[in-house]
Parts: C-alpha cells; structure tokens; sequence
C-alpha cells in the first residue's frame, strides 16, 4: 500500500469538481444564448476523466489515504469508470433535452458531476462517515435534479417526495451508523470488523439492519422500494436514467464493501444472510409481477429495475470471488442496457411529450433504430441471449448455486423468464401498432451515437464477455 | 481431466453454413425495403449455400471414422470454461440438414408475404440460423444461447404476421413464449448445476463430451434431479404431454415460415437435447425416469390423436399430430437402447420433412382461400391437382405409409421399444389407427369430393411455390428407399458416442442395487 498522495488517489474525484464548478461559473457568465457549447464541454471533460481512469484501473497503484480512510483499489476504479460512463452517456442523450428547458441548464450539467462525484466518493469510502458524506453529496444533487421541471407539478412532487424520504433514509443510515460508532469507537470498516466480534447483541444487530435499510432505500429493495416508481415518473427521463443506473450501482459499492468488510462477522453471517435471501427473492418477485401491469414506460423501466437489483443481490449473497464479479460485470452491462432504453424514452420524451407505452406504437415505421435499440436493450434486461443480460445473469446466479444457494438462483432464473412477457409487451406495442398520427421521430447526433454505441457494447459483451469479465476479476479480487 | 480443448482442428464448414444466412440477413438490412424481389432473392440464395454447403457435410461424412467430425474449437470465455464448439457428428448431422431442407423451403412457403417483407424476412433468417447453431454446437453453453436467439424473433413473427383464430395472434404468440421460456428456466438451473458438478475438481466445462465423461461425478440422486429438470425443460420444447398446450394454439397463429420451421425442427432440439444431454450425459437419472417418461409419452400419442380427430381447423390437425408424432419420438428415448435411439432421430428427421409439407400445403390453401376450416373447404383437387399431390403425400408420410421414410422410422422405433415397454408400444401402435382415421378424413374432406364452384378462381401453386412440394416429396420417398443413406448416418452417431457402453453402466448400477 502506497500512502496518500494526490496523484495516485483523487485526480478523477478532483478533475470532476473542478469540471462542475467550471460549469457553474460558466452558467452564470456567459449569456444565456451562447451556451450551446456546455454540452461538448462537459462530453469531452468526462471523456478525458474516464481515460484517465481506465488507465487507473490498468495500470493504478493500489493506494489508501489516511489508514484506510479512502481506498484507491481496483473495486473503487471499476466504479469510477462505471460512473463515469453512465454520466457521459446520460449527457450525450439528453443534449436536445436539455436545449429544450426554460432556464438553468449549464446548472443541469454542474449538478449532474455533483452527484457523479458523490458516487465516486462512496466507492472509493473506506470509513462510514465518508460514505455518508459522498452518499449525500449525491442525494441532495438528485434532489434537486428530480424536481428541475419546476413548471412541471409531477417533476416537483417527485422532488418533494423524493427528499423526504431520501431525507428519513439518511436519517435511519446516520442512526445506524452512530450505533455502530457507539459500539466499537470507530468508523473505519476495517476496525469495525475487527472489533464488532462475533457476537450478536441486540444493539449490533439493530445498527446492522438500520445500514442496510438506509442502503435498502438507495438500491430500491423491497420493502424499502415505493419511492422508486413514483420519482422516476416525475423526474426529467435524463435524471431518472441517472438515477436509475447510477445511483443504485453507487449504493451496491457501499453494501459490497460495508457487507464484506463489517457485517460480515461470524453471527451476523447466520442471520443477515437469511434476511439478505428474502429480500433478494421478494425484490426480485414484486418487482417482476408489479412490472407487468404499468402502461407507462418510465414507471415500467423503475420496476424492472427494482427487479435488477434483487439479482444484484443474489450476487452478494453467494459472498464470494465469483458472486463480486457477478455483481460488478452486470452493474457494467445494466448501464448500457438501462441507458439504451432510456435514450429512447428520452428520445420520445422530448418529441411527443410522453412516456406512456402507448405512445410507442408504430415505432419501427417512425424510428427503426430506436425500435431496434429498445428492444436489444429490454431483451438485455430480461437476460435473453446473446446479448450481454444472459452472460450477467449466468455469473449472478451461478455464483449464487455454487455456495449451495439453489433456490434464489432458480427463483431468479424463473422470474427473469417471467420479465420477458412485459419486456415483450413494450416490444410488441412498438412493432405490432401503427401509430396512426404519431409524429416521425429522427434520431440525429449525440442521441443516436448514444443508441448505437449501447447497443453495439451489449451484443458485443453478450457475443464475447472475457474482457469485462477479467476486469471484473481483478476488481474483486481487489476486495478479498 | 487435463484435456481442456485447445484450438486443434478448424474447419471452417460448419462457421461458413451457419454464416450464409446470417450474411443474407445482413444485406438485407442494408435493402431499401421496396425491393422485395430482390429481399426474396438474396434469402433464398443465403439459404441455398447453406443448403449446399449441410448436403456436403452430410456426403462427405466419413462414417467408418464415427464420432464428431468438420469440427472447430475456439476457446471463448477461458474463466467460465466455455468454448466456441461446433462439429456434427450421425445424430446432428441429419438435424442440420433438415434445418436446412426445411430452412430453404419455408422462403419459398413465404414467397407471396407483401406485408413488411424486408423485416420478415431478416427474422426468418435469424430464426433459421439460431436452430442450425443449436444442432451444430458442442458446447452446453453455446446451445443454449442459440437456442434462446430462436424464441424472440418467433414471437414477434407469430405478432406481426400470424392469424388470428380460434384465439388471438398475441396470445398464441405470448403463449407459446412463455411456455418456452418458462421451459428454459427450467433447463438453465439444470445447466448450471451441471456444470458446477462437472467443474467440482476445477476444470470447469460445458462441452458435451467433456460433461459426458465426467459422469462419476454426479451422484445417482443428483442425477435424478438434474434429469428431472432437464425433462420439464426439454419435454416442453417437444410439447411432451402435459407441457404441450402451446403447440397448436403456436402453430395455429404463427404464418407458414415459423408453424414449418418451428414444427419441423425447433422442437426437435428436445428430443435432440434429451438424447445429447439426458441420455448420454445423465443416464442414470434417465433410467430413473424412463418409466414415467414412457407412460407421459403414450398420452401424448393417444390424447393429442384423440384430439386431432375433432378438430376443424387444418392447423390444429397438423399440431395435435405433431404433439402426438412427437410422442413416438419420446417413447423411443425413454426405451433407452441404441436401437430405439436410432429411430427417435430418424423419426425426428421424417417427422420434420413431413410436418414442413403440410405446413407449407396448408399455407397455400389459406394463401388463396383465405379459409382454413374443414368444413369450408371441398373438392380442391379439381382446381389445384399439384397441392393436391403435396398434401396426399404429407399424408400419407404421417400416417406411415411403407415407401415413405416415416414408415421406416417408425418401424425402428418400435423394434427398439417392444422388449423394453411392451405394453407401451402396442397401445403406440394404436395410435396409427386414429392417426389414419383423421389425416384419410381430413384429405378426403378438404380435396376430394365434388367440385366445388366457389373455389373455381383459385389457382394451382406454381414456380416458386413448387419448391417446398419438389424437395420435400423428394426426401420423403428416397429416404423412405434407401433408408440407409438416414438410419446408417444415425447408427454412426449412436454407435460412436459410445451409447451402448453407458447403457450397460447404468444396467450394472441398477444390479449395484441403487434403486
């Protein structure tokens, strides 16, 4: 381990707050009309960031900052660059988005590193404080974000909603977080682990389930998931593609490591996994049925991703090598599925003004790429071959079977079968109907780079997945 | 178990057959899709090569050798043990010929679509080419990731361009994926638990001679388990009685192209997948199950024939007779003797040529009279004697007429079932009976009797339409003279694989008393 040094540690971190502020300079600077070049601004920052960072994960020294503090690992880099991706391919399909709201867009931009930055922080967290930090850093960015419609009464309930709970969620994690200090004198996981013992006392096991609960609500496990649905309708579809990939991928680096590094005492083990077991199979259940009756897309894509993550779960709970690489390699292809889909929907958003399933029909006649896209995309997600979901769901739920853990495997095997009938209900809207009346709708520029790009990386991930796959190894077995 | 395939041997037969089709789709995609002559063309020539290039293989297969041959192994994702594996060997080799028999056919069956013909004709080929990797795989894995390409593009096709009848195109449609699907869960757990059991001592693997070998790894309890999975998955896909009820409603909805291809060579990858990895892979399990396997397929003979005789649309006939033909191919597995093997995959092959000429008749008739109740139609040899001739054949092929190849397989079938579930296989027999009640009732309702005026402006099929007619009825009676060109291929493949051998080893375990 190399000690603290800005070079080996925080370059990205710092590359994406000072590309934020800029931002936030530049929005208040310059006039409102000759703002047009904040877009490729912040594409080719984020690029050069997420060069640098691939190059980290390569070729970086393993480091840590203050004893443990901040962990430079290739665990943290992988999910830096996933971040990084996912922010660059959210702002590549929301330029037309963007141009079209009323005030406040470089504002959109700064906010959007901000929670990026968040996210950063709360991979690379090696302390419980740390994590709280970077965990709100990005909460109270999406705040904000979520209600940016400020003309749009969905878009500000969202907001409210969200910040309420967000705020009750935080709360409950701080609360855990505090028993945890007052148990064992110290918020470093490391020394957590160390001194929380094996023994399961009533006050271990309440701080415990308080930081998976606080966790629960980021992740949109059941039953901490009834936020979800409602704030992804509301929200911009650019911030909601965000948050539904992002965020939740941010909050399953915390559970990772907190799980592995601290809960994950001898007596905890018995019960917690037991608790971790039904809410992956609950999760993955009332997700998947919940889904199949939405007729909105936005809502159908927050339930579906409720499902995503109980199958994440089932990675953690195969708490092995395997079972991390699991989880890292279909957080990496979650984002390119997830962001195909909603490249469309924001897409769609922008041109007819709607999200509803409905006002799909006919799409292969007015837009055969995103047609195309759509449903390479929902395919991904429902884990058919040969796109990248099936080699995903395969490393998931193999991983789970070979710690013995049969029956979440096959229950996630069935269910993801069952989430093809909606997944192909949307399908079926897009090339079945005619769409009488609906208007033709070009896909031009950064959207449809965004299209091909994701769906280009999700067959070929699907047709070949070595590469992702060792960079996943080598990020878990950064961990153990 | 050191012997981790390493790139030995690459031939590049096997690549190119599966390649022409997906090269065809390709260019396709770059059409403008006015073109539909041409979008047609660049299909059937896509198809053709493929066709070749399978008549090939199949020629130039040297029998006396045995075994996998025209094989090519390419290591794929080295951390989960999964090689890009293909070869053929006597049992697959026929079941990529008639994927491509019955592949070239069904563009032509599709020659008259006028509606969206540019994206029809892209998923057929993509269909087409996911069933020839199924066949043409070695690899656990890389079978199942063709077969699961093949269920999207059904669906959407069954959507867009299927009919609605007795119950709607998007119910048959959604019924029949997520029979399937639900079926593959199934078989994806069953996998996975293979293969972690065969990858116990390291060296995990999906190749199939690989999981085959390693059989004293698997438990006789986890065998049974395993086989259990693998028999809800596999016998769903083979519309094994009860998982059938997706068949006819499928094939009722779905346009010609798919009701041929998916009743002539998807769901044989059922049987093929029970012979490949329930038999040769699990065979204690599947002595286990044999019993109950045996019982489940003779209702499925009887109870879909029985059901076949009442109804009035052609496409259900077809599909009910299609679950109960399927039934004789089931029986012959459960049997369990090379003998029975043999004849289960000839049946296979026999049964696909002769449901694709129905279908493909059947298309024509709904094509041009845009009617396919029984009761509608009459008298149709009068105004097309040439469709006339395809469906006598087709049923007379289905109802096992000496001469025919069907009437071979059949024979084999119960040659190798008789010693072994004789009750069993007189009470299959039976089922011949009402087999020939209903197909000599069906073609004498639907061609013969007195002309019929209103069906005067229908017109013979012709040019292209000839196709599926000319190549169908060809195989059907050279294989059915010369049924060594078939069963001698087949016997190679269930010879080599060494069948006889594991069958002995489960007979010793069952002296071991295990049971």
């Amino acid at each position: 381990m190399v000690e603290f040094n800005f070079a080996t540690v925080l370059t990205p971190e710092i590359a994406i707050a000072v590309l934020s502020l800029i931002l936030l300079a530049i929005g208040l600077l310059i006039p409102a009309g000759a703002r047009k070049g904040m877009m490729p601004l912040t594409v080719f920052s984020l690029l050069g960031v997420l060069g640098y960072t691939l190059y980290d994960f390569f070729y970086g020294q393993e480091a840590a900052f203050l004893g443990g503090m901040y962990m430079h690992d290739q665990f943290a880099v992988y999910f830096k660059v996933l971040f990084l991706a996912a922010a660059l391919l959210v702002v590549l399909s929301s330029g037309g988005y963007v141009q079209k709201l009323p005030k406040h867009r470089g504002e959109f931009y700064a906010l959007l590193l901000a929670a990026t930055l968040g996210m950063m922080l709360m991979a690379g967290a090696g302390e419980l404080i740390t994590i709280y930090v970077g965990l709100e850093l990005m909460t109270i960015s999406f705040y904000i974000l979520v209600a940016y419609l400020a003309d749009d009464a969905r878009s500000s309930e969202a907001g409210i909603k969200y910040l309420v709970l967000g705020a009750t969620s935080s709360a409950i994690l701080l609360y855990g977080i505090s028993l945890i200090y007052g148990l064992t004198g110290s918020t470093q996981l490391v020394e957590v682990a160390g001194r929380l013992g094996g023994e399961l006392t009533p006050a271990s096991l309440l701080a415990t389930v308080f930081l998976l609960a606080g966790l629960g609500f980021k992740i949109s496990l059941v039953p901490f998931h009834l936020w979800g649905p409602d704030i992804y309708e509301g929200a911009p579809t650019p911030v909601t593609a965000f948050l539904a990939i992002a965020s939740k991928a941010a909050a399953f680096a915390v559970l990772i490591r907190v799980y592995l590094l601290t809960m994950n005492s001898q007596a905890f083990s018995a019960t917690g996994q037991t608790l971790l077991l039904v809410l992956a199979a609950i999760t993955m259940i009332v997700g998947n049925l919940i889904a199949i009756p939405q007729t909105n897309l936005k809502r159908l894509l927050a339930y579906s991703s409720i499902a995503q993550a109980g199958y994440l779960m089932v990675g953690i709970i195969a708490e092995s090598t395997a079972g991390i690489k699991g989880v890292l390699f279909y957080a990496m292809i979650y984002v390119f599925a997830n962001m195909g889909a909603f490249a469309v929907a924001t897409l769609i958003d922008e041109k007819q003004g709607s999200s509803e399933i409905k006002d799909l029909a006919g799409l292969w006649r007015r837009s055969p790429l995103a047609t195309v896209v759509m449903t390479a995309s929902l395919l991904s997600l429902a884990g058919i071959p040969p796109l990248a979901g099936f080699v995903g769901k395969f490393y998931l739920f193999s991983a789970a079977m070979d710690q013995g853990y049969v029956a979440i495997a096959y229950i996630g095997f069935v269910m993801s079968m069952i989430s093809v009938y909606y997944y192909l209900s949307v399908v079926k809207v897009m090339f079945l109907a005619e769409g009488e009346g609906l208007p033709d709708v070009p896909v031009h520029g950064a959207i449809k780079f965004t299209m091909v790009f994701t769906m280009l990386i999700t067959i070929a991930i699907g047709l070949y997945p070595t590469p992702l796959a060792q960079m996943a190894i080598a990020a878990a077995q950064s961990l153990f | 178990m050191s012997a981790l395939p390493t790139v030995e041997s690459m031939s590049m037969l096997l690549p190119f057959t599966i390649l022409a089709p997906l090269v065809a789709m390709l260019l396709i995609v770059f059409l403008p899709k006015e073109e539909t002559k041409t979008i047609k063309i660049v299909s059937a020539m896509g198809m053709l090569v493929s066709l070749v290039l399978s008549l090939y293989a199949f020629l130039t297969y040297q029998w006396a050798e045995g075994g996998m041959q025209f094989t090519l192994t390419i290591p794929w994702v080295p951390d989960l043990g999964v090689n890009l594996a293909l070869g053929v060997d006597g049992l697959s080799l026929p079941m990529l010929l008639l994927t491509n028999l019955i592949g070239f056919a069904s563009i032509y069956a599709s020659w008259n679509i006028d509606k969206r013909v540019k994206e029809f004709f892209i998923l057929l080929l993509i269909l087409i080419a996911g069933v020839m990797g199924t066949f043409i795989a070695r690899d656990l894995f890389i079978f199942f990731l063709f077969y699961e390409i093949v269920v999207i593009p059904i669906y959407i096709m069954v959507v867009i361009w299927g009919s609605t009848k007795r119950v709607t195109k998007e119910y048959a449609a959604m019924k029949l994926t997520i029979y399937l699907l639900i079926g593959s869960a199934f078989l994806l757990v069953g996998m996975v638990a293979l293969y972690l059991a065969a990858g116990a001592n390291g060296n995990p693997t999906f190749m199939f001679d690989q999981l085959a070998a390693r059989q004293d790894l698997y438990s006789p309890a986890f065998q049974k388990v395993a086989f259990a999975l693998m028999i809800i998955g596999f016998g769903s896909l083979i519309s094994m009685f009860p998982f059938h009820s997706w068949s006819p409603d499928g094939y009722a909805g779905a346009p010609t192209a798919v009701s041929m291809i998916h009743a002539g060579v998807l769901k044989k990858i059922g049987g093929y997948g029970l012979i490949r990895l329930g038999i040769f892979v699990l065979p204690v399990g599947a002595k286990f199950w044999a019993p109950y396997i045996a019982t489940l397929a003779v209702v499925s003979v009887l109870y879909a024939a029985f059901i076949a005789l009442a109804q009035k649309d052609l496409k259900y006939v077809v599909g009910y007779s299609s679950v109960s033909h399927m039934g004789y191919v089931i029986i012959a597995i459960a049997a369990l003797n090379p003998t029975a093997v043999t004849g289960a995959v000839g049946m296979m092959f026999a049964h696909g040529v002769m449901a694709a000429l129905f279908f493909s008749m059947i298309g024509f008739i709904y094509e041009k009279s845009h009617t396919r109740n029984i009761a509608d139609l009459g008298g149709l040899a009068h105004q097309m004697p040439r469709l006339a001739i395809g469906f006598v054949i087709a049923g007379m092929a289905s109802l096992g007429l000496p001469g025919t190849v069907n009437f071979i397989t059949e024979f084999t079938i119960f040659m190798g079932v008789i010693n072994v579930f004789p009750v069993h296989a007189v009470l299959g027999i039976a089922g011949i009976i009402f087999t020939a009640v209903y197909i000599l009732r069906t073609i004498a309702n639907v061609l013969f009797g007195p002309r019929r005026s209103e069906w005067d402006h229908l017109t013979d099929i012709r040019g292209p339409e000839l196709v599926p007619l000319v190549l169908f009825g060809f195989v059907i009676f050279f294989a059915g003279i010369f049924p060594n060109v078939l069963l001698g291929m087949i016997d190679t493949g269930v010879t080599s694989s060494g069948l006889a051998k594991v069958l002995e080893t489960v007979s010793q375990a069952k002296m071991g008393g295990l049971f």
